[in-house]
């Protein structure tokens, strides 16, 4: 009883974790580049892309559906806006809507203080919004801490709040039928496949009860955010590595802090080798431990990221092509690989809950023989 | 010299999809010879694939 609710509690702490660990997550790559003009019309349309691409990469202060550039180059974008969140280092907390950093474009003024978007990240400034270097480009000016509201920590709370309505409904309809209904007619035969296929197999009949709730809410969550990045939504929840970081923490977690003592024997005193083996076993099996979450971190954050910058190059080569043939080519490429990413999207989610069985039942496994 | 990194990448990336193909061929002879025993064939396959893919994508971020 106390360990399931230790179990719990960490997870529920890691939840918290990661969604100040998504608002402070900014990207780097768009720091040093320089607005290049160039004569020719096709290099600007495909650094246009480019730049297109990489801003979808990037987790953002406001939600935007969509921009537009008129002839007279006055860029107008649709969307709303979300609320920033601060933690000024002097002032204390600050609370204000992004609208008021018009796309980055204006010096947000809040209680005579003055903050600036710039490449994604909120500096201190002045009214006139200055912003000053140090000799390696780097920006000088004060950062308060970041707990904003994001686009990335809005959908993982939408999420959330679908899955809790779906799951909540589904479980009261069995208490009074034992029959699924509606939509639980579609998840129930998930569901018993990750209890059955995954869980029993990997972590074992006695002790799979108390990782379930875990494996079934990572199986949904990643799954129903990787689809939702295939939508025009432009949601990339699970290409923000502070997202998978925190779901590679939480199976850490729980793999360290839940496994008993074979496990840590299988560690620091491998059975069964030669005993100058156990020193040289010892620290590799170690860094095995810290390398395995690692490993689901960078596999998910990789996949779902490499699948976008694919599937949007595409579509941009639509738009570099300008022909019938080209065009229409680009179109059925992206449309397959738009049907491929919705297998990823599973395969991911899938991989990510069988991963994290795998290494639970490692570390709750009964050894009575020695290998 | 530079971009080298690239090269470098490419071969790991060639690599690792020569041992993809290898195990997904090696499973599809596994459940040709025992079609019962597909569902754990798949998923010992569906791993043994990640844990490639993962080196493959770490040869592309260092790169």
């Amino acid at each position: 009883m106390r360990r399931e609710f230790l179990i719990k509690s960490i997870v529920f702490l890691l939840f918290l974790v990661s969604f100040v660990s998504v608002a402070q997550h900014h990207d780097q790559s768009g720091h040093h580049s320089s607005p290049a003009t160039t004569a020719n019309a096709k290099t600007s349309l495909k650094k246009q892309i480019k730049d297109f691409i990489n801003h979808h990469l990037l987790d953002s202060h406001d939600f935007g559906l969509y921009s537009s550039e008129d002839e007279a180059g006055n860029v107008s974008h649709v969307g709303f806006p979300l609320p920033v969140i601060l933690w000024d280092q002097e002032a204390g907390l600050t609370i204000f809507s992004s609208s008021k950093f018009h796309h980055g474009e204006k010096v947000a003024a809040v209680a005579g203080r003055f903050y600036k978007l710039y490449h994604g990240k909120i500096f201190k400034t002045t009214a006139s919004g200055a912003i000053s270097y140090d000799d390696h480009h780097h920006v000088t000016n004060t950062k308060p801490l970041d707990f904003s509201i994001t686009k990335n920590v809005a959908f993982i709370f939408l999420v959330s709040l679908l899955m809790l309505f779906v799951f909540v409904k589904m479980a009261r309809n069995y208490k009074k039928n034992p029959l699924p209904k509606g939509i639980g007619r579609l998840l129930e035969p998930i569901i018993l496949y990750i209890r059955d296929d995954i869980a029993i197999p990997n972590i074992g009949e006695k002790k799979y009860k108390n990782y379930m709730s875990y494996l079934l809410t990572v199986f949904f969550f990643v799954w129903i955010i990787n689809l939702l990045g295939l939508t025009p939504l432009g949601v990339n929840v699970t290409n923000n590595i502070a997202v998978t970081l925190a779901l590679a923490l939480i199976t850490y977690f729980l793999t360290t802090f839940t496994a008993n003592k074979n496990y840590w024997k299988h560690i620091f005193w491998m059975p069964g080798v030669p005993t100058p083996m156990k020193f040289l076993l010892a620290p590799i099996e170690l860094l095995g431990t810290f390398i395995k979450p690692f490993s689901l971190m960078i596999r998910l954050y990789a996949n779902i990221t490499a699948g976008h910058i694919v599937l949007m190059s595409i579509i941009g080569m639509m738009f570099v092509f300008k022909n019938w043939i080209g065009s229409p080519l680009s179109f059925g490429l992206a449309f397959a690989l738009s049907l491929l990413e919705l297998l990823v999207a599973a395969l991911q989610a899938y991989i990510f809950t069988m991963l994290s069985a795998l290494y639970f039942g490692s570390a709750v496994e009964e050894h009575a023989e020695h290998h | 010299m530079e971009g080298l990194n690239y090269v470098g990448a490419g071969l790991i990336v060639i690599g690792a999809g020569m041992g993809i193909g290898r195990i997904g061929g090696s499973a599809m002879d596994a459940i040709a010879r025992q079609p019962e025993a597909s569902g754990k064939i798949q998923t010992a396959m569906l791993i043994a694939a990640a844990l490639i893919e993962g080196i493959g994508f770490a040869a592309l971020f260092a790169a």
